[in-house]
């Protein structure tokens, strides 16, 4: 176990300690795997993700109807939380939200733009919700990713003490943090934040043109098999590249692409297993920080074997 | 002592004589024109709604319990005079006031899921399970603003999706199954089943048992009372009444 350097506890993208993080249903559920070792590599950068109190659902899913305007409630009540979060001084002009989930993400993001670009849908919202205090336009959704791009790959570097040798991964970025462009986070098509990041871990990052190709998303709620077609090209054609696993932000792609391969399996019987991971997890590990942030127990496909045969973790971690 | 021919005792008296049906009208100072169902009704100031509709004549057998606000059984909706607003309450605890149209909601229609607690995992996905529709939510906070107890009914229901069982039964702990939220809820969620099901769990499996009640458990089991039961349950009746005047009794 190691401990944070005193140097980089200070430091974060914009000299702020606190900065307003709005996990999301999923990270408190089925992916507290992604949340756990996300928190635990962030604070290791100096970066401390302050939970928004009284979050609530995002919404899941970005209403694309004009005449919708009550499935936007929900993600404008997280903004009027991080405002909350100023003025009662938990945090100190700080108007960023920091998701992890990649859906939360879009979904955030792309209601606040609509609200930014449109004063009478804003206005009518706050109307609505006329208990609150009114939300002002001014909270700015970024993802977890941008953070750290903003506190520098090198400074990642720079605090990686068991390096990712060896390891080849292959980034896969789904649609969530690429599409539509403007809430998008890096080029729709050709991204390379998660490769540079990956990097940094002294990972090998593999491209392979499926990095951007949907995963099936919430088909897998109504059809497996077209989930497990799409995540049988994305997983063989990472494979084909020479990736051992690969890495992801969103819950819901991993979901497919990871507990999906049973389904993969069945429909494709020459496919080999490949674990997917949260980039988050490749941190803990490269930071060398406790196991238990790990939570390698909620993958569907066991990353430990890779991780002992590269020496990454020892013989007997179990979790 | 307080003196019963003061002013104020009269008053008080007057004023209980005017809530009680069948006294004579002229006996009443102050009148409050209500609609009930659409109705017009004459019925005296100061009363609740409750009462106020049993002076017009209705007379309840079902919708009406404790009368003290804690049952839960007296749901009423409402607009005031001149407000848009369709307010909510507990018929026994909201006083009736003049151009107020109103009705009784005497029951909520609502599904009450089946379920053992001893044979389902202590996740979110009970409720997902139970009460699908909680994932329906959007967050318009409907639920909290029909909440008589003044409950964060919206912030519990966040609660049961995310799995948070410790806050969803601290937030609802006061909830007094009246129904309400439910009847307003655009995403037709039965937010007091939800609550019910998430502190049953919580009971369970978030508590413990606390040591005192494990530690009595054992000495029950161990035999500590079994010769007092069986005195107690065999000696003859006087001597049962002079054990009883003089037991050990609990500190006021």
């Amino acid at each position: 176990m190691t401990t944070t350097k005193p140097e980089t506890t200070k430091t974060t993208a914009t000299g702020n300690s606190k900065i307003p993080y709005y996990p999301g249903c999923t990270l408190k559920t089925t992916a507290k795997n992604f949340e756990n070792s996300a928190l635990a590599a962030a604070r290791a950068l100096g970066i401390e993700l302050l939970e928004i109190p009284r979050w609530n659902c995002c919404g899941t899913v970005f209403s694309l109807a004009d005449d919708d305007l009550i499935h936007h409630v929900a993600s404008v009540r997280n903004f009027i939380r991080v405002q909350e979060m100023n003025d009662y001084g938990l945090v100190k002009n700080e108007n960023r939200l920091v998701t992890l989930c990649a859906m939360c993400f879009n979904t955030l993001k792309s209601t606040n733009l609509r609200m930014k670009n449109n004063a009478e849908d804003l206005s009518k919202i706050n109307d609505l919700m006329y208990r609150e205090e009114d939300y002002q336009g001014k909270v700015e959704v970024i993802h977890f990713l941008e953070v750290l791009k903003a506190l520098g790959f090198e400074k990642i570097h720079d605090r990686v003490k068991k390096p990712l040798k060896d390891l080849k991964v292959a980034p896969y970025y789904g649609c969530m943090i690429l599409r539509p462009q403007e809430v998008g986070i890096d080029d729709p098509e050709d991204p390379t934040i998660q490769r540079d990041l990956l990097e940094s871990l002294g990972a090998d990052a593999v491209d392979t043109p499926y990095k951007r190709v949907c995963c099936g998303s919430y088909q897998t709620v109504k059809d497996k098999d077209i989930v497990a077609e799409l995540a049988y090209d994305i997983l063989t054609h990472a494979q084909k590249e020479g990736a051992e696993a690969l890495a992801t932000v969103c819950p819901l792609c991993a979901f497919n692409l990871d507990h999906r391969q049973k389904e993969v399996k069945a429909k494709h019987p020459d496919f080999t297993e490949i674990p997917v991971f949260y980039v988050t997890q490749l941190m803990a590990i490269a930071f060398g920080l406790d196991g238990e942030c790990y939570g390698f127990d909620q993958n569907y496909v066991d990353p430990r074997p890779l991780l002992r045969k590269k020496s990454l973790i020892e013989q007997q971690q179990e979790s | 002592m307080v003196d019963n021919k003061s002013p104020i005792m009269e008053r008080i008296a007057e004023a209980n004589k005017a809530a009680t049906t069948g006294i004579d009208a002229t006996d009443i100072k102050n009148w409050i024109e209500i609609y009930i169902m659409g109705k017009a009704y004459k019925v005296p100031a100061d009363l609740t709604i409750l009462t106020a509709m049993e002076y017009a004549g209705y007379k309840f057998v079902r919708g009406v319990g404790c009368r003290q606000g804690f049952c839960g059984a007296c749901a009423t909706v409402f607009r005031k005079k001149g407000d848009y607003k369709l307010q909510t309450g507990m018929a026994c605890q909201t006083r009736a006031e003049d151009g107020m149209y109103l009705v009784q909601i005497p029951f909520t229609p609502a599904e009450k899921a089946d379920y053992d607690i001893t044979k389902e995992p202590y996740e979110a996905s009970v409720f997902i399970k139970y009460y699908p529709e909680v994932t329906r939510c959007v967050s318009c906070n409907t639920c909290t603003k029909a909440c008589p107890q003044d409950l964060e009914v919206m912030d519990y229901v966040q609660d049961a999706i995310r799995g948070d069982f410790n806050a969803l039964a601290d937030i609802s702990f006061d909830c007094i199954q009246c129904g309400l939220c439910a009847m307003r809820c655009p995403a037709e969620i039965v937010q007091y089943h939800v609550a019910q099901l998430g502190r049953r769990m919580f009971g369970r499996y978030g508590q413990g048992v606390p040591d005192h009640l494990r530690k009595r458990v054992k000495e029950i089991n161990e035999g500590k009372f079994n010769q007092e039961m069986a005195r107690i349950t065999t000696c003859a009746i006087d001597e049962l009444r002079k054990i009883y005047t003089e037991r050990e009794k609990e500190p006021e």
